[in-house]
């Protein structure tokens, strides 16, 4: 697993490289969380782009994120999940509750 | 013993070829249980949906063992995880994680979607519910106080 970000206004993108797993979400949610903390965004993008596996502890990162984001009256949206990872996320039903995006070109 | 069969039993039939190992019961090990298994996995030569499906199911089932079943991790000092896979020839693939720990009182309960011990982990629930999804079989029978056995199953090619 592999993260870095990147910040645009009041727009945080997160782009994730790898697998996330229990054990990478554990990890990521605190450095996520941090960065959360100190720029305020109101939109929080995760760019699935490259992120090639995820099971049911990356749907518990990405809800807890969301609830996050909620709270702080800001948005979140996947960028690009591939289709196992679409495939997980409508399984736990989240789709209703989180907005999907196809972006042609991703930076970073 | 309490057992349920989501659905029927395996069926008896030698397999063409076969796996075990174990390993410590720590996080970092969910991707090398889900790499074992792919690598096994592909001398059926399957599709992509299929083996990201049984790599999916194992790490729910392997995380389920390091998170839950050796929670306790005073009690626990040695914890290992049990991973074992046989191949059928109409291609059929059985995987089985067994772990020495705690066992599930309620497997009923354990096994329905959104159930989770612990919501402030940002468990999602949804582990056996998953496992569940992506396989043809799945079995789950545990002892509390001693483990529990979970053994997923599924056909990876068409012939």
């Amino acid at each position: 697993m592999y993260v870095n970000y990147e910040t645009e206004g009041k727009t945080l993108t997160v782009h994730l490289y790898g697998e996330l797993d229990h054990h990478y979400a554990s990890l990521l949610r605190v450095e996520v969380d941090a960065r959360i903390k100190r720029e305020k965004p109101k939109e929080l993008l995760l760019e699935l782009t490259n992120m090639v596996f995820m099971d049911s502890s990356g749907l518990g990162f990405i809800m807890g994120r969301l609830r996050k984001m909620q709270k702080n009256e800001g948005t979140m949206m996947l960028v690009n999940p591939n289709r196992a990872v679409e495939r997980m996320i409508n399984m736990a039903g989240i789709d209703k509750f989180i907005k999907i995006i196809r972006k042609e070109s991703v930076t970073k | 013993m309490k057992s349920v069969a989501v659905l029927k039993k395996p069926k008896m039939i030698t397999g063409v070829n076969s796996f075990e190992c174990s390993f410590d019961a720590k996080s970092i090990n969910e991707s090398f249980a889900r790499l074992l298994v792919s690598a096994f996995v592909s001398q059926l030569d399957p599709t992509v949906a299929d083996m990201t499906d049984l790599k999916t199911a194992v790490s729910e089932a392997v995380t389920n063992c390091i998170v839950h079943a050796y929670r306790d991790r005073e009690k626990y000092k040695n914890a290992r995880v049990y991973l074992s896979g046989v191949y059928f020839p109409d291609g059929t693939v059985s995987i089985t994680v067994k772990d020495k720990g705690c066992g599930i009182d309620d497997i009923k309960q354990a096994m329905e979607p959104l159930y989770t011990t612990s919501p402030s982990d940002e468990r999602s629930g949804m582990g056996f519910t998953v496992i569940a999804g992506l396989s043809d079989k799945l079995k789950v029978s545990s002892d509390v106080g001693k483990g529990t056995t979970v053994t997923i199953e599924k056909k990876v090619f068409g012939g």
